[in-house]
């Protein structure tokens, strides 16, 4: 075996193992408390290597990137799913997708919702799409509770209100959740495979629409992958604009989920408050940058538009007047005894079993783990902007409510040194042709990590975009929070979640 | 004469179903002033109901007669309720007939049809909106009990007539007492009638839900009756409220000429309580749902120190 060191701002190493060493590696970075990243895989039977299993595993701030052939017939892997519990999901993905079968022991399908046959995997090459299969759903085994008095409640995919389609089972006695199981996969759309078909530099306008709440961080995550594949180098000024998009992003999301959290706890003022300073923000979003939410900012190879003088003074300002808004909704929010009592304690996490799941983002902050990518792997310019990381040991939903308002604090404060030293020069490159076959791109986006690898045959120029949304590794911590919790709770834990359904999905 | 009566007691059932809505559209406009929000305007509950009306119900091919009866049931048992309350004059036919106990088993019979009718299709939201619902209710009911019973003391009958005749001749006068059951008569409205801190009218999150709950199932014009009969019972409730404890402006006699002042104050009562609501509602989070039975103990305990200040002390 041996590691290539990637040409990337990320610390990456990448090597081919076998099943063997695919295991070993893997064992040994779970007993030095490794974190697994992302589990996906491509079919490189065009490049004559098979079915081909990647994993990307971050141990002791080095990321690792190892691709496993899986064959070709009958394409199998050794699971990792005991030791990294945030790949279970993965790996019935993988299969749905991939027709890649692994060891594990659950093998209900994921992301298949009987929209294709049980022999079909859409992610091979081969697979022609047939007619929509009309078929009733098949039966999905949920694993039940027994006991006196234990019932089911059965929620979505469709609810009472106009949000995602997510279905969540119940088994409660009274009000109290005795257990909770998630299914997801109801917007998958095919994304991985519209990409393959799409030349690289075209596929960014596609992947920034993914998950609108994060489209500066998805097309910022695939533009650094396209732009390893291109030996593009990007001009400073456009990574520091990035930067000042991605930080714009946070904020808008934690503004808007504060003021959702608000409305759930039954307090309506705030949410008023919280929605008006944030569609401010988004209204400038609009005027500068041409898009309220965003999308099409970020390209491969820079930006898509420059910011003047005037505008320069504007977000500079706009962030002196929000930090001031926020900081007096804070105070409100603080001391207002009936919020408090249905935030403190409720839906908790507790460190080790945050760490043991592979919590990433806003949510391991929240319960006192630190992972920001922004300050372990910082990429520039953020190597030189000494992020804060902002920690809270609670884990409830009171913690995650305060690592937002402290990350809209710092994010200003992020945006204002940007600003104050925005280098000049062009804001955009030629991205080029690509030619090397491996890419990764990864962004702290405000949910957590969002990575981007791109595998590629530079003989025949085929490739496979794989796009990991953090709600991967957090939807299952979704599952512990509310153990013990009322029902009636539910929706205010969710909230304080808020992980994506279509970037799970996709 | 007695076709006076009959037809004081015909405008006040048109005026508690007609002005309901408009109660209601005057708290939320109330809420969204406080919440710097424009509003919706006071005429939004009347656009919803018509919009409800003219749209087809669908009911599921389970449900039984109970589910389909149970909007007309609630509707009846309210506007029965809003009869028999002495809101502008106490010379009603039907408010002597009965009294504060059988206008707390009204409201009761109402509970008990919604939450069957919930659990008639056996669907999980169904099933918990009704357990919730009941839990509410059975804890509500007694502290409205004790409500009632402080001023009946004073007056010497339940009957809501004789209690705002009795009343209204002490002239203004401070009863510790009254202040005791006033605030628990508060409590046990915003309970009731599946307001906040209780339960959330405005939540569109089905987990939460307690009132909302028993109502998913329900749409067009069945939805239209169910939505219409709630406004109608906060109506009452607040009608009931300014009978015990402001019964000030209520006609007493034969005289015509002193209802359009009676129907005034009626009308200056009901926006005096609809904003004081709406202040409740911006400035109190939603309770837990197991602190719900710490609040309307609180609400009881309140109730029984008002029959004690008024039984031991005699104030």
């Amino acid at each position: 075996m041996s590691w290539m060191r990637l040409s990337s701002p990320l610390p990456i190493h990448h090597a081919w193992v076998d099943s063997a060493l695919w295991r070993a590696l893997a064992v040994q970075w779970h007993c030095e408390d490794g974190q697994l990243i992302a589990l996906w895989g491509s079919d490189e039977r065009p490049a004559g290597l098979g079915f081909v299993v990647h994993a990307v595993i971050i141990c002791a701030d080095k990321w690792h990137w190892i691709s496993l052939r899986a064959g070709i017939d009958n394409p199998r892997f050794p699971a990792l799913s005991d030791l990294f519990p945030a790949a279970a999901r993965q790996e019935r993905a993988l299969f749905d997708l991939l027709g890649i079968a692994c060891d594990a022991g659950d093998t209900r399908s994921w992301l298949r919702h009987d929209a294709w046959g049980p022999a079909d995997f859409p992610l091979r090459r081969d697979f022609t799409e047939g007619p929509p299969t009309t078929s009733a759903d098949q039966p999905y085994p949920f694993i039940s509770v027994r006991g006196n008095g234990v019932h089911e409640i059965a929620v979505g995919p469709i609810h009472a209100g106009t949000i995602e389609p997510g279905h969540f089972r119940f088994s409660v006695v009274g009000d109290e959740i005795l257990r909770l199981e998630e299914r997801l996969g109801y917007t998958h759309k095919g994304v991985a495979k519209r990409l393959e078909g799409m030349p690289l530099r075209d596929g960014g306008r596609l992947a920034g629409r993914i998950c609108a709440d994060s489209t500066a961080a998805y097309a910022g995550a695939y533009a650094m992958a396209v732009e390893m594949v291109c030996a593009c180098a990007v001009p400073p000024r456009a990574l520091w604009l990035r930067a000042l998009l991605w930080e714009r992003e946070r904020i808008a999301n934690h503004l808007g989920d504060l003021g959702a959290l608000c409305q759930d706890g039954g307090l309506a003022f705030g949410h008023t408050q919280f929605g008006l300073l944030k569609e401010r923000w988004i209204q400038t979003h609009g005027r500068l940058f041409g898009h309220r939410y965003l999308m099409d900012m970020i390209v491969p190879g820079g930006v898509a538009r420059d910011l003047d003088a005037t505008a320069i003074a504007l977000l500079d300002s706009e962030c002196t007047t929000l930090v001031a808004a926020t900081r007096h909704l804070q105070y409100i929010v603080d001391d207002h005894a009936g919020l408090q009592e249905r935030f403190l304690g409720t839906g908790r996490l507790a460190e080790a079993q945050a760490r043991a799941l592979g919590a990433v983002g806003l949510a391991a902050r929240a319960s006192g783990v630190s992972c920001d990518l922004r300050v372990s792997a910082p990429t520039p310019p953020y190597d030189i902007l000494n992020t804060q990381i902002s920690l809270h040991h609670g884990g409830d939903v009171a913690a995650r409510v305060a690592v937002r308002f402290e990350e809209i604090y710092e994010s200003a404060r992020l945006i204002r040194t940007l600003l104050a030293a925005l280098p000049t020069g062009p804001v955009r490159a030629d991205c080029g042709r690509p030619e090397g076959s491996l890419g990764l791109g990864a962004v702290e986006g405000w949910r957590g990590l969002i990575l981007v690898a791109v595998t590629r045959a530079p003989d025949t120029d085929s490739h496979h975009v794989h796009i990991h949304d953090p709600s991967w590794q957090n939807w299952p911590l979704l599952e512990h929070a509310v153990l013990g919790d009322l029902v009636p709770d539910f929706p205010l834990i969710n909230k304080s979640f808020n992980l994506a359904y279509s970037g799970h999905d996709q | 004469m007695i076709m006076n009566l009959f037809v004081r007691q015909i405008v006040q059932i048109l005026l508690v179903i007609a002005m309901a809505p408009l109660l209601m559209g005057w708290i939320r406009q109330c809420r969204a002033w406080l919440a710097n929000r424009a509003g919706a305007g006071l005429l939004q509950p009347y656009r919803e109901l018509s919009k409800l009306l003219r749209k087809q119900p669908i009911v599921a091919h389970e449900a039984s007669p109970l589910f389909v009866a149970t909007p007309y049931i609630l509707f009846t048992t309210m506007v029965v309720a809003g009869a028999m309350v002495p809101m502008t004059t106490t010379r009603l036919p039907l408010a002597g007939v009965s009294d504060a106990v059988a206008l707390a088993g009204v409201f009761a019979l109402a509970r008990i049809f919604a939450a069957l009718a919930a659990m008639d299709l056996g669907t999980a939201f169904g099933s918990m909106g009704a357990r919730r619902a009941m839990l509410v209710g059975f804890l509500a009911e007694p502290a409205l009990l004790m409500v009632l019973f402080t001023p009946a003391m004073i007056s010497g009958s339940t009957s809501l007539v004789v209690i705002v005749r009795q009343l209204a001749r002490h002239g203004i006068i401070l009863y510790p007492s009254m202040a005791f059951a006033a605030a628990a008569y508060v409590m046990v409205t915003l309970a009731e009638n599946a307001r906040l801190p209780v339960d959330n009218p405005d939540t569109h999150l089905e987990l939460t839900m307690i009132h909302e709950a028993l109502n998913l199932e329900y749409s067009g014009r069945h939805l239209a009756l169910i939505e219409w009969s709630v406004a109608i019972k906060l109506f009452v409730y607040i009608g009931i409220g300014a009978a015990l404890f402001f019964p000030w402006g209520i006609t007493q006699g034969h005289d015509l000429a002193a209802l359009p002042i009676a129907y005034a104050l009626l009308l200056a009562k009901l926006a005096a309580a609809g904003a004081g609501l709406a202040v409740i509602e911006t400035v109190f989070a939603k309770l837990r749902l197991f602190r719900v039975p710490e609040f309307l103990g609180t609400a009881f305990l309140l109730a029984v120190l008002g029959l004690l200040v008024r039984y031991l002390f005699g104030h």
